[in-house]
């Protein structure tokens, strides 16, 4: 080949470099690997990690039964290794997937249009208030401070040079954002107003009271959904503006956070606003039916810095993954999916509350996941549930300190009675420990 | 009309409707275990907020969704079928061990908050990547939480003012070339600059005195491909560097076409101050279908200090933990740490090549595009003499005339059974044929592509109508895009009755 293009080595491709920068010896790297010692090390690393472990994590990565087909479907070369459907005659494939996905979930959300992914939910968030203010040409956004507190860090990223002024609204005694002291932070300079539904806490918020509020002041209304799953039980956002979800419930391994699949949906009116790609219907020159990419002159490739975000890659092959387990589920699966969620986590805070801890946020309703106070730090009871290899709630104390000693629990399908009473027994323990204690020091 | 295309024949694949077609109440794809617990009454427990229906979602059976994505995923053209030179895309193989390493339990279960007693394997993986990808670009640091190359730039890009802001002023404006990516403006726009174009000079290069006219104390960055997307390495990127060092400027270098100078060279050691990686370019992790990617950021020294939180730290006992107690960083841009799953499958990639074969793989990048460019030059119109690295832009030029466009040429190539180059970009080529082969194509792929390459400029040349008509052998013929925008149908809905 050198000889053909009339070079006489493949150094001389290399001689535009000037010379004092290219490398003369190896990078210092490790020497190749066989195939088998690939798979080997990888194997080793997996069982550095904790294998065999029943989790109570939620906190914005869910734990769910992942169907075999998922993977199955997912891992054929004609979805994994294409890439974005720029051509449409050969990529009808992930077009109608798209397509299917899209609508998918605006039957789950109740918006009228959903675009074909984001990276996540917390990046999505941030786009969610962006998309707020350009549709309103307002600045400023208000975000309830029950939105998972690693999103409100991604959009403080996001915000702070965008002249997107941020406020946060306080929780409430029932673990919802505070109505009124919402209302008083939303002016008539708002965007948008972020809630998380079901939110940190697991607590499902009150949707339509927050958007017959936003809405009076012309602001919009963006929810986040973090899990997925409770849509299959939990009424949609239908009073939203725009919905900003994470998929990753919807079959895609918790994989140490990440990739996952966010995705954001709106109402009609706003369709030239949303960012990321958009999969529509058309024909052929014969009439037929197929799918194009289109109303791509919102995206960065044709407007630059005019574009409405600067989103390029996105979370197709998750996407797909999602979709694959939304059809598998389905009208019914998901709905009694998510009751075997909500009967595993009610049954739990009842199990631990009988134990000695404190249920917080009693009043309002909550899906899969809830807050317990504890008399012991979480930490102490965590390690011990660690030893029969339980990993036991999230500790709420980085997050919000003024909580003290509270943890937040999931639980879904896949936890069992014997796990959820094992923990309840340990909870039990250490407060009659805690109990026994105060007792000697009176 | 097609007795010359030897890569590819017609074969019969299966329609399929939407899945929502082919619905039915009562079928299902699924089985729950019991329940272990007592039931619970949705509609006590959550009042008003309780759902009763799920709208139109699907009701079908297991081999239903089989069939039915089996059937979708025909219709598509992938690596594996065969060249995808999408130029900027770096299109190569992805190795399957990736996808198993990535999938083993303990690495897809891991949940990202678990204690970190029991996440070492994962923090070790991703301590390795660091520190390879570190030595690879010459950084001094690297962050690995950014999902995709334009969130990396965002991350760079933050950085920079982070820096600038420290030394007393973030400046106004970004640099950015007329051949960069639409990313680089778009990120710039959302970090809080206004974007400044820089035109390139005939070798398609950055033109050094215009850049010393256009640098001054208001410029924060210039944001520069390397090589650019003319596939042309910028051969004083040392003057370059040397220009916006001496304003007191950053480079920030897009290494969206990192695969030509893995091995070779390290951007780091030629000036650059920030650039962000693709693991699903040059590090191989797979596209589907548009995503997921993975934007490692890497940075020099002065730019540590701003990482995103958190950053892995080895701890007193030698176990690795997040650090997330960084006073001066420009905060999260996603939430947990990146695209985990991607850094599995990047390293094993890194693994898999070593030292010698990264080198090996940029050479032969390099070397394929080369031979492209040999054998299609004088058909296809070189706006660009310069030499190439990993892809060569050609332009319709001679085609034109014929009234035949880049696109046109495009989906003709569909027909050979290829999927296309990247079309009409860059936007300083009128017409452009963006060509990126990668490292992966033998030459006998390379020769059956710069046949039928060939055969398409002959074919322009005396059947002009035949080119013009592509694609002919697909499913569909061209799709009406047009349409498609004006009256926006972007979900299924339900067939209603007048």
């Amino acid at each position: 080949m050198l000889k053909e293009i009339g070079v006489n080595a493949i150094g001389d491709f290399f001689a535009v470099i000037p010379a004092e920068y290219r490398l003369t010896g190896d990078l210092n790297i490790p020497r190749s690997y066989a195939e088998s010692e690939i798979v080997e090390f990888f194997r080793d690393r997996a069982a550095e990690n904790g294998q065999g472990y029943t989790s109570f994590l939620g906190g914005g990565a869910y734990s769910h039964y992942r169907p075999v087909v998922i993977d199955s479907l997912a891992s054929r070369g004609e979805f994994f290794t294409a890439y974005t459907p720029y051509q449409p005659e050969i990529s009808q494939g992930t077009l109608q997937a798209i397509f299917e996905f899209q609508t998918m979930i605006c039957e789950l959300t109740g918006m009228d249009v959903a675009n074909a992914s984001m990276y996540d939910g917390s990046t999505g968030a941030a786009e969610g208030l962006m998309m707020a203010v350009r549709v309103t040409g307002r600045h400023k956004s208000v975000i309830a401070s029950t939105v998972h507190p690693e999103y409100r860090e991604v959009i403080a990223t996001y915000a702070r040079h965008q002249g997107m002024p941020l406020t946060t609204a306080p929780y409430g005694k029932n673990g919802r954002v505070d109505l009124e002291a919402l209302d008083r932070l939303i002016d008539n300079e708002t965007a948008g107003v972020l809630i998380q539904s079901p939110n940190f806490f697991g607590v499902i918020e009150d949707i339509a009271a927050i958007a017959d509020m936003v809405h009076k002041k012309g602001a919009l209304l963006v929810v986040s959904i973090a899990e997925a799953i409770s849509l299959g039980i939990v009424k949609p956002p239908a009073e939203a503006d725009i919905v900003s979800m994470e998929a990753q419930s919807f079959g895609v391994p918790v994989g140490f956070g990440g990739p996952y699949c966010g995705v954001m949906a709106t109402r009609e009116k706003f369709i030239r606003q949303i960012p990321g790609r958009l999969a529509g219907e058309t024909v052929d020159r014969h009439g037929k039916r197929g799918f194009v990419l289109t109303l791509s002159t919102r995206e960065q490739h044709i407007r630059r810095e005019k574009a409405t975000s600067n989103i390029c890659t996105n979370q197709a092959l998750v996407a797909l993954m999602c979709n694959i387990y939304m059809t598998i589920y389905g009208k019914q699966g998901l709905k009694e999916l998510a009751q075997q969620n909500l009967a595993k986590a009610h049954y739990a805070a009842q199990q631990f509350k009988k134990s000695g801890a404190r249920l917080l946020f009693e009043e309002a309703p909550f899906f899969n996941e809830f807050v317990i106070q504890t008399e012991v730090e979480t930490k102490a009871i965590n390690d011990r549930l660690l030893e029969q290899r339980i990993v036991g709630g999230l500790p709420l104390r980085k997050f919000y300190p003024e909580m003290g000693s509270a943890s937040l629990w999931c639980c879904t399908e896949t936890i069992s009675r014997a796990v959820i009473d094992a923990v309840a027994v340990e909870l039990e323990a250490t407060t009659s420990k805690v109990e026994a204690a105060q007792e000697v020091a009176r | 009309m097609n007795s010359k295309i030897e890569k590819a024949a017609t074969h019969i694949n299966q329609n399929e409707g939407l899945i929502f077609e082919k619905s039915s109440p009562g079928k299902k794809a699924y089985k729950l275990p019991p329940l272990d617990v007592p039931e619970v009454n949705a509609s006590a427990l959550l009042g008003d907020t309780a759902r009763e229906d799920l709208g139109h979602m699907p009701e079908v059976s297991e081999i239903e969704i089989i069939r039915h994505f089996t059937r979708l995923s025909t219709w598509n053209y992938a690596v594996d079928h065969g060249m995808y030179p999408l130029g900027s895309c770096t299109m190569k193989y992805n190795a399957r061990v990736n996808e198993l390493v990535a999938r083993l339990g303990g690495l897809a279960e891991a949940h990202p908050y678990q204690p970190e007693k029991i996440s070492q394997g994962a923090l070790r993986i991703m301590k390795m990547l660091s520190e390879q990808l570190i030595e690879i670009t010459g950084m001094d640091a690297i962050t690995l939480q950014p999902a995709a190359g334009a969130h990396g730039e965002m991350t760079g890009i933050l950085l920079v003012r982070a820096y600038l802001e420290s030394q007393g002023n973030p400046r106004k404006k970004i640099l950015v070339p007329d051949s960069a990516h639409g990313t680089n403006p778009a990120t710039a726009a959302m970090c809080g600059y206004a974007v400044e174009n820089l035109r390139s000079n005939s070798a398609g290069m950055v033109d050094i005195a215009s850049l010393e006219a256009q640098v001054n104390e208001d410029v924060a960055a210039l944001m520069l491909t390397n090589p650019n997307t003319l596939g042309v390495f910028e051969q004083e990127i040392h003057k370059i560097a040397d220009v916006l060092h001496a304003k007191g400027a950053l480079m920030y270098m897009d290494g969206a076409n990192m695969n030509a100078l893995v091995g070779k060279v390290r951007p780091g050691d030629f000036g650059a101050d920030v650039m962000h990686l693709n693991l699903h370019k040059t590090f191989s992790t797979p596209h589907g279908g548009g995503g997921p990617g993975s934007g490692p950021v890497a940075c020099k020294k002065i730019l540590e200090p701003f990482l995103p939180t958190p950053v892995i730290f080895s701890k007193p006992d030698g176990t690795l933990g997040f650090d997330y107690d960084r006073p001066h960083s420009i905060g999260r841009v996603r939430m947990f740490y990146g695209n985990f799953g991607m850094f599995v499958r990047a390293l094993a990639y890194i693994m898999a090549n070593g030292p010698e074969g990264l080198r090996q793989t940029t050479e032969d990048a390099v070397l394929n595009a080369n031979y492209i460019r040999k054998h299609l030059e004088g058909l296809y119109e070189l706006p660009y003499k310069t030499p190439t690295m990993h892809e060569v832009v050609f332009s319709d030029k001679v085609q034109t005339k014929k009234g035949i466009r880049t696109g046109d040429i495009a989906k003709r190539l569909i027909d050979y059974g290829f999927h296309p180059y990247t079309v009409s970009f860059p936007l300083v080529v009128p017409g452009a044929l963006m060509i990126e082969p990668t490292e992966s194509e033998s030459k006998e792929e390379l020769d059956q592509f710069i046949d039928a390459m060939k055969n398409i400029a002959d074919e322009a040349e005396k059947s002009p109508e035949v080119v013009t008509g592509a694609p002919y052998r697909t499913r569909l013929t061209r799709l009406d895009e047009t349409a498609a925008a004006r009256k926006p149908v972007l979900r299924w809905k339900p067939a209603t009755r007048s």
